[in-house]
């Protein structure tokens, strides 16, 4: 053996216990809720404000009360690049330790996992992504798609755009386009588009970007042939700041773009500046700091150098939406240990935690989130129909300002096709539905 | 036959008709097209000089946009505080360019000259490694958010009829052709450019006739350097500068195959066919299949080519003596 071989002998033994010494380890007593993360890769510039802002509600729980109810959270990222093989490969390696749940953090992810669950029995948080028939509890009771789906979403996009226009009726005749990324996620809308465009007699088009979406001027070319009366995009990453770009180029009136709740983020309109004033997105929770809770992690996480990422960075959307996960996971687990009595609940027991999510005003004040519309989960509705707001983006001031009230979803239509579509899920996969009753 | 009447007689009927709206898409293409070979013909210059298929070279587009846009925000590097002095996009381009510089003469020293004379496969494989390295370098230096790029190239689109052009298609289109005439003249006519082709043919030639290959190594991965930065700005002006920048290079290898590895105007012509090819096929022909075929168009159009040429359009023709 030689000097050299020897050396890389070395460096690699030590790398391999360096790795085995850096796994985290989970006492019986605490709570693991692993993170699905993706800190590199394309489409990084977003999963890191969402993965700090799930890392520091966590910290926050920890450092001001002492975790939940007592009982101390260890939270363990893995890093899945927003890569679907890599994800799965995670949720493989982490299941092991027990979650008490998984946030797969991408729609391609939570499709592989989905049949995965039914056998480990671990509940799957999809918050406003996944797959939208998962709202259908009695076929998917493993899977948690709250506060609202893609398809509520879009019910909502079409509300707001028939507002503007001057009511249902009104959409007769105009010209929807629907961009969306080339991806399980991005066409998740489309089949209730499709639905909606027959019942209200608008013109509907659908317009795939190819990821990543850095070359979009063929996709430009067809709309500036249709001339749509408004865009709807369901976007992700680099997709929507060429499309917010390219609207901008062709003098494509801002306030008629409306991108979904993951096109609607601080990184996607910045790099088109002030041509981006006037972009409209769907939210399902309010932008920017200010809040009881902000006060919180500052003074708990940040001023006690715990912060995942930049204080000044908080106020962001991505942020408050990784944020909001663990809020949701964090009142789930109160739930089952207080219904149970247990310190730290089983995935059976996580699961009736979630399908007894019942988050009121009062909870929200305590939360430290003032405002936000209560919500309720139950056995048969994972979705609990959330409404949704409407934000504008600020050039000149870089901030969103909310421009709508709270549009409720149209749950009269989009629950029979969620119902039909789990019924097909079922059927295609020998699954016996879940009583709820 | 009504499935080949769709195929084949409506697109051409729907061009016909609407020529003006035909005109507007092949000129679209064109200009897409101009934005690929920016990027093809740092491929080709490094291709040329050592034979080695840069897998970085998205990368360095990647890693000079973002240190243009830490100079001109002001950023310190590693800390992402910008308490520096913002810098004038001129000026910002210039060190960037020395910086860009300076990472050739480290690609030379670190990465190069240990593997003189070793297999292609093996200076392709060190390629792949430094592409994650300078990812990871670029992250920790500058920053992994989107950051916004606007070095003053104008924007905004006018009519002509009722074609619409975009005025930044036409500076890009501009800075390319400049670009290209400044490279000819530089391979074509000077010393060092003889010397680059010599090294390209035989690194052991090269040397037996007195051609220092380290500095000729260093100067082509400059010039490749400067490529990646005029690459950078273009794609950065467009999408922002963030992490998917370095995915550009996969727009080029259609452009490479198809205009061949080691010609210049194989990259700029190369480019313009797969442009004008893939909005052609995207828009006439996308909406048969749900669309988004233009990615894959490319590289079909690619191979088509392939077939017939496989040194591609304007590669040297490949000749084994016996």
């Amino acid at each position: 053996m030689n000097i050299k071989r020897l050396g890389i002998g070395v460096l690699t033994g030590l790398g391999l216990t360096t790795m085995v010494a850096t796994e985290i380890a989970i006492a019986a007593d605490q709570i693991f809720v692993p993170g699905l993360v993706y800190r590199t890769g394309p489409y990084a510039p977003n999963g890191i404000p969402f993965a700090n802002g799930m890392q520091d509600y966590l910290t926050l729980i920890n450092e001001r009360d002492g975790g939940i109810n007592g009982v101390k959270i260890v939270h363990e990222e893995c890093e899945t690049g927003y890569n679907t093989k890599v994800g799965v490969e995670c949720y493989e390696k982490l299941k092991s330790k027990k979650p008490v749940t998984v946030i797969p953090n991408s729609t391609g992810i939570t499709y592989q996992l989905i049949p995965k669950s039914y056998k480990d029995n671990i509940p799957l948080l999809t918050m406003g992504y996944g797959r939208t028939s998962a709202a259908v509890g009695s076929v998917f009771p493993w899977v948690f798609n709250f506060p609202a789906t893609y398809w509520s979403q879009a019910t909502a996009v079409i509300s707001y755009i028939a507002g503007k226009e001057g009511g249902l009726a009104s959409l007769k005749g105009k010209k929807i386009v629907h961009i969306y990324h080339n991806s399980a996620y991005g066409k998740e809308a489309n089949p209730t588009l499709k639905v909606m465009a027959e019942k209200f007699g608008f013109n509907l088009t659908l317009l795939a970007v190819d990821h990543p979406g850095q070359e979009q001027k063929a996709t430009w070319l067809q709309i500036r042939r249709k001339k749509p009366d408004w865009i709807f995009m369901s976007g992700w990453g680099v997709m929507n700041q060429v499309a917010v770009k390219e609207a901008a180029a062709q003098g494509f009136p801002m306030d008629k773009f409306i991108g979904n709740w993951w096109s609607g983020s601080e990184n996607d309109v910045i790099p088109a500046g002030s041509k981006a004033d006037g972009y409209i997105a769907a939210t399902f929770h309010t932008p920017g700091g200010g809040t009881k809770l902000h006060a919180d992690i500052k003074k708990y996480v940040y001023d006690k150098g715990l912060g995942g990422g930049d204080l000044s960075r908080t106020g962001e959307v991505l942020y408050i939406r990784g944020m909001l996960n663990h809020v949701f996971v964090v009142e789930a687990v109160r739930n089952a240990q207080k219904h149970f009595n247990v310190k730290v609940p089983n995935g059976a027991q996580m699961q009736w935690g979630y399908e007894n999510t019942n988050v009121t005003s009062a909870d929200w004040e305590r939360i430290g989130l003032p405002g936000y519309p209560p919500i309720k989960v139950s056995c048969n509705d994972h979705e609990g129909g959330h409404p949704v707001l409407f934000q504008q983006w600020n050039a000149s001031a870089k901030t969103w300002k909310v421009v709508s009230d709270w549009v409720p979803v149209m749950k009269d239509l989009v629950r029979p096709l969620m119902e039909a579509d789990a019924a097909k899920f079922a059927k295609e996969n020998n699954i016996t539905p879940k009583s709820c009753s | 036959m009504e499935f080949l009447n769709l195929v084949l007689v409506a697109p051409i009927v729907d061009m016909i008709e609407y020529p003006s709206f035909f005109i507007e898409v092949v000129f679209g293409g064109l200009m897409s097209g101009v934005m690929y070979s920016l990027v093809a013909l740092g491929f080709v210059l490094i291709f040329k000089a050592s034979g080695v298929f840069n897998f970085s070279q998205g990368v360095f587009a990647l890693f000079a946009a973002l240190t243009l846009v830490g100079l001109m925000t002001g950023t310190v590097p590693f800390t992402l505080n910008k308490s520096l002095p913002e810098l004038p996009a001129w000026v910002a381009i210039i060190l960037t360019f020395i910086v860009m510089i300076g990472l050739a003469i480290a690609v030379e020293r670190i990465v190069l000259r240990p593997l003189v004379n070793q297999d292609h496969i093996i200076m392709f494989m060190s390629t792949i490694g430094l592409a994650f390295v300078l990812e990871g370098l670029g992250d920790t230096i500058w920053g992994s958010e989107v950051k916004a790029l606007d070095v003053g190239i104008p924007t905004g689109n006018f009519l002509i009829g009722e074609i619409q052009i975009q005025i930044f298609d036409l500076w890009a289109a501009g800075i390319a052709a400049f670009l290209v005439v400044v490279l000819a003249v530089f391979f074509q006519y000077t010393r060092t450019g003889r010397a680059l082709r010599a090294v390209a043919d035989d690194h052991q030639a090269a040397l037996s006739v007195g051609i220092p290959l380290k500095n000729i190594w260093i100067i082509v991965w400059s010039v490749a350097g400067l490529v990646a930065l005029v690459a950078g700005i273009m794609w950065g002006s467009k999408s922002g500068v963030q992490f998917s920048l370095s995915l550009i290079a996969l727009k080029a290898l259609p452009v490479l195959i198809l205009g061949g590895f080691t010609s210049v105007p194989g990259a700029i012509v190369g480019g313009l066919i797969i442009g004008v090819g893939e909005k052609v096929a995207e828009v006439y022909w996308g909406p048969l299949v749900d669309g988004a075929i233009e990615n894959w168009f490319a590289y079909v159009l690619a191979l088509v080519f392939l077939l017939f040429r496989p040194q591609g359009l304007f590669g040297d023709k490949i000749i084994e003596r016996v």
